[in-house]
C-alpha cells in the first residue's frame, strides 16, 4: 500500500524548509552546501512523487539531470572553497564580503 | 618632343617614391637617385624647349590631357597641362636650379640623420612646383599650389626637434593657408562665371563674359592676388619667409630661387588675360610690389643674420617682379624671376658654404675675413652680389633695368614707381655688399672653436656654386641673341589677346642712372662697413629709433603677434576656460555626479554577504509564489 501523494509533498516541503533555514543560518559554507543539496533533493522527491502519481517517467528523468547538475555544482563550489581557504585561512562566509560597495 | 613634358612630372615623382621607400635604407644612394631624377627632369624640359622652338611662334600654345579627373554633370576637370613658352621657361628654371641645389645638398646635408627624408621632400617639392607651373586648369594648379605649401612646411620644419624650426614651419603653413583660401574662392568664382576651370577656355572667353574693370573680374583677380601675395611673401603676408630661414640652407635656396615664392608672380603672369581686364587690381599689384621692395630692402640693411638678410632681399626682389607684372610687363617680370633664380640660389648656396664651414654660425658679427679660407664661396658670392646689385653687364642689371624702365615709361607706370624702384636698386647694392664685406673682408671675428672647425667645402658643393656663378654673370644676355627672351615669351600672352608692355634694348638714360646707383651703393657699403668699420655702430646710436624700427620689421611681426595671434589666443583662452571649462565640463561632470548620487543610495544593497542575498532571493521567490497562487494581483 502506497502512502498518498500528499505525504510525499509534505515531506518534500519540510526538507526544503530545513534546507532554506540551514542555508540562511549557518556560516560554514560546507553546511551551506549540504543545505543546498537538501533543497535539491526535496525537489527531486517532488519530481519522483508526481511522476509515480501521474504514471509518467519524465519526472524520474528530470531527477537524473538534477543529480548531475548538483554533482557539477558541488565540484565547482568545493574548489572555490578550497581556493578561498588557501588564500585567507578561513571560510567564514561573513568574512568574505569583498564584492561590496 | 613636346610629349616629353610628362617626363618632367614623372621623374620627380619616381625620385620621391624611391626616397620614400629606400631613403632610410640607403640614404647616400637615394640622394644621388633624387638628384639624378631632377637632372633627368631638366633634360626633359630642355627637349620640350627644343620641341617648342621647332614650331612657329603662333603655334606654341599646346594643351595635353592625361585623363578626365573629375566628370560630374556640367563640370569636367581633366588632369590637363598647358605647354607654352611661359610654362616651358618656368619648368626650365625650376628643374635646372633645383638640380644644382640637389647636387649641392648632397654635400651640405652629409651626415644628417634625416638624409633620405630630406631628399624625398625635395623631390616632392619639385614635383609640386612643376605641377603648379604646368597645370592646364585652376584645379590642377591648386593641387600644385597646396603641394608646394605642404612641402615648404615639411622642409622649413625639417629639423623639427628645434622649437623655432617647428614654429617657423607652422607659421609658413598658416600664412600660406590664407593664400590657399583666396585661390579656392577665386576658382569657385571662375567656375560659376565660366562654367569651367580650363585655362584656355577661361582666358579666351574672358573678354566676352567679363566687363573690363567690372565687379566680377576685379573680385576674381583680387582673390588671386591674395593667393599670390601669400605665396610670394609680399606685404602684408611676407612674415613667414624670414622665419623660414630655420630650415636647412639648400631648402632656403630652393624656396627662394626655384620654387614656392616665384609661384605668385607666375600666377599673375599666367592669369594675365584676367588681370589685364582689372586695372584696379593691376594698380594694387604694382604698388604692393614697389612698397614691398623698398620696405624689405631697408630691413635688409640692419639684420645681423646672413640668411635673414638674404630672405629680406628675396622679398624685395619679388617686389620688383610684382611691380613689373603690375604695370603689364609680364615678360619683364618673368625675366627678372629667372635671373633672380640664378643669383639668389647662388647667394644662398655660397652663404650655406660659409655657414657649413663655420659649423652652423649664421651671425655676421662672428664672421669676417673669410676670403682667404673660402675662395670659391668668396668669388661666387661676389658674382651673385654684383648681379643682384645690378652691376653693369651682370644678369640682374638687364632684368632690373627693364623693370625700372617700364616703371617710368609704361602707360600705367609712374615717376613715383620708377623712383622707388631706383632707390631700392641702390639699397640692394648697399645691403648686399654689407653682407659681402662683413662676411669675407675685415678683421676675423670668429669663435675660436669655429676656427678649428673651419674647412673648405667639397667638390659637390663647389661645382654648383660655379655653375650658378656663370649663370649669374651671363644669364642676362638671353634677352639679346636672335629670338630674345621677351619675344620667346610673347605667344603665351598674345595667344589670349594680351599685349604685354615690353622694352627693346637698353634705355640709355635709365641704364646710366641705375648703374650709377648700383656703384654708389657698393661704394657706400665699402665706406661704411669696410673702410670705417666703426660707422655702423655710430649710425645705429645716432638713429636709434630708426635702427630699432628696422631691426623689428617696422613692428609688423609684433603687430601680427598682438592683433592676430593675440586675438586667436584670446579666443582659445575663452574656449578653454568658458566653453570647455564651464559649459562642456559642467555637462559631463553633471552627468557623472547625478549617476553617482543615484547609485550611492542603491549601492548599500550590495553588502557582499552571501546570506543577505539568499534572504533577498527567498523573499523574491515568496512574492512570485504568492502571485502565482493567487492567480494575479
Amino acid at each position: 500500500m502506497l502512502a498518498p501523494l500528499s505525504d510525499y509533498l509534505i515531506l518534500s516541503a519540510l526538507l526544503f524548509t530545513i534546507g532554506i533555514f540551514g542555508f540562511l543560518y549557518r556560516k560554514n559554507p560546507l553546511i551551506m552546501f549540504m543545505s543546498i543539496e537538501l533543497m535539491l533533493n526535496a525537489a527531486n522527491l517532488t519530481f519522483v512523487a508526481f511522476g509515480r502519481y501521474l504514471g509518467q517517467v519524465s519526472g524520474q528523468v528530470m531527477v537524473f539531470f538534477i543529480l548531475t547538475i548538483a554533482a557539477a555544482e558541488v565540484v565547482v563550489g568545493l574548489a572555490i572553497i578550497v581556493a578561498i581557504f588557501r588564500a585567507r585561512a578561513s571560510i567564514d562566509v561573513d568574512e568574505i564580503h569583498l564584492l561590496r560597495d | 618632343m613636346l610629349t616629353n613634358v610628362w617626363l618632367v612630372l614623372l621623374f620627380p615623382l619616381l625620385g620621391f617614391l624611391w626616397c620614400l621607400v629606400f631613403g632610410r635604407l640607403w640614404p647616400r644612394l637615394s640622394g644621388w637617385v633624387a638628384s639624378l631624377a631632377i637632372g633627368a627632369a631638366f633634360a626633359a624640359s630642355v627637349s620640350v624647349l627644343v620641341g617648342l622652338l621647332a614650331l612657329v611662334p603662333g603655334d606654341r600654345v599646346r594643351v595635353g590631357t592625361l585623363y578626365t579627373w573629375i566628370g560630374s554633370g556640367a563640370v569636367t576637370v581633366p588632369l590637363g597641362i598647358l605647354v607654352d613658352p611661359l610654362s616651358t621657361v618656368m619648368i626650365l628654371i625650376v628643374t635646372g636650379v633645383s638640380f644644382v641645389i640637389h647636387v649641392y645638398a648632397l654635400g651640405y646635408m652629409a651626415g644628417d640623420p634625416g638624409y633620405g627624408r630630406f631628399f624625398a621632400y625635395l623631390n616632392l617639392f619639385v614635383l609640386a612646383m612643376v605641377l603648379l607651373v604646368l597645370a592646364g586648369n585652376f584645379l590642377v594648379l591648386m593641387v600644385g599650389w597646396a603641394g608646394v605649401g605642404l612641402c615648404s612646411y615639411l622642409l622649413i620644419a625639417f629639423w623639427f626637434e628645434r622649437p623655432e624650426a617647428a614654429a617657423a614651419g607652422v607659421k609658413a603653413f598658416v600664412v600660406n593657408a590664407i593664400g590657399d583660401a583666396g585661390l579656392i574662392l577665386a576658382a569657385a568664382l571662375i567656375l560659376t562665371t565660366f562654367k569651367t576651370l580650363d585655362y584656355v577656355t577661361v582666358f579666351q572667353e574672358a573678354p566676352r563674359l567679363l566687363t573690363p574693370g567690372g565687379g566680377t573680374v576685379t573680385a576674381i583677380t583680387l582673390l588671386l592676388l591674395v593667393a599670390a601675395v601669400a605665396k610670394s611673401a609680399q606685404l602684408p603676408l611676407y612674415v613667414w619667409l624670414p622665419d623660414a630661414m630655420a630650415g636647412p640652407t639648400p631648402v632656403s635656396a630652393l624656396i627662394h630661387a626655384a620654387t614656392m615664392v616665384t609661384a605668385g608672380v607666375y600666377l599673375i603672369a599666367r592669369a594675365a588675360p584676367l588681370f589685364t581686364l582689372a586695372p584696379l587690381t593691376m594698380g594694387i599689384i604694382a604698388w604692393i610690389g614697389a612698397i614691398t621692395a623698398l620696405f624689405a630692402a631697408t630691413i635688409g640693411l640692419v639684420k645681423p643674420n646672413i640668411k635673414r638678410v638674404l630672405a629680406y632681399s628675396t622679398v624685395s626682389q619679388i617686389g620688383y617682379m610684382f611691380l613689373a607684372v603690375g604695370i603689364g610687363g609680364f615678360a619683364a617680370g618673368i625675366f627678372h624671376l629667372m635671373t633672380h633664380a640664378f643669383f639668389k640660389a647662388l647667394l644662398f648656396l655660397a652663404a650655406g658654404a660659409v655657414i657649413h664651414a663655420l659649423g652652423g654660425e649664421e651671425d655676421m658679427r662672428r664672421m669676417g675675413g673669410l676670403r682667404a679660407h673660402l675662395p670659391a664661396a668668396y668669388w661666387t658670392f661676389l658674382a651673385a652680389a654684383l648681379a643682384i646689385a645690378g652691376f653693369p653687364g651682370f644678369a640682374g642689371f638687364f632684368s632690373k633695368d627693364e623693370i625700372i624702365t617700364l616703371a617710368f615709361t609704361a602707360r600705367t607706370g609712374s615717376a613715383a614707381l620708377g623712383v622707388i624702384a631706383l632707390v631700392t636698386a641702390g639699397l640692394t647694392a648697399v645691403y648686399m655688399f654689407r653682407v659681402f664685406f662683413l662676411t669675407f673682408h675685415g678683421k676675423p671675428r670668429l669663435d675660436p672653436q669655429a676656427v678649428e672647425h673651419l674647412h673648405r667645402p667639397g667638390a659637390v658643393m663647389v661645382v654648383p656654386l660655379i655653375v650658378l656663378g656663370v649663370l649669374s654673370v651671363v644669364g642676362g644676355y638671353v634677352q639679346f641673341p636672335g629670338e630674345g627672351f621677351g619675344d620667346f615669351l610673347l605667344p603665351a600672352f598674345t595667344f589670349f589677346g594680351v599685349q604685354p608692355v615690353v622694352v627693346y634694348g637698353l634705355n640709355g638714360g635709365i641704364a646710366a642712372a641705375s648703374s650709377l646707383v648700383a656703384l654708389a651703393g657698393i661704394g657706400i657699403a665699402w665706406l661704411v662697413w669696410q673702410k670705417y668699420p666703426t660707422t655702423p655702430e655710430a649710425l645705429g646710436r645716432a638713429l636709434a629709433p630708426v635702427h630699432a624700427a628696422l631691426l623689428n620689421d617696422y613692428g609688423v611681426d609684433a603687430l601680427y603677434g598682438l592683433v592676430v595671434v593675440g586675438a586667436v589666443r584670446g579666443l582659445g583662452v575663452l574656449c578653454a576656460r568658458v566653453v570647455d571649462g564651464l559649459v562642456l565640463n559642467g555637462i559631463v561632470d553633471g552627468v557623472g555626479t547625478a549617476v553617482r548620487g543615484l547609485s550611492a543610495g542603491v549601492a548599500h544593497l550590495e553588502s557582499g554577504y552571501v546570506r543577505t542575498y539568499a534572504v533577498a532571493i527567498l523573499a523574491g521567490v515568496i512574492v512570485i509564489l504568492a502571485f502565482l497562487v493567487r492567480g494575479g494581483l
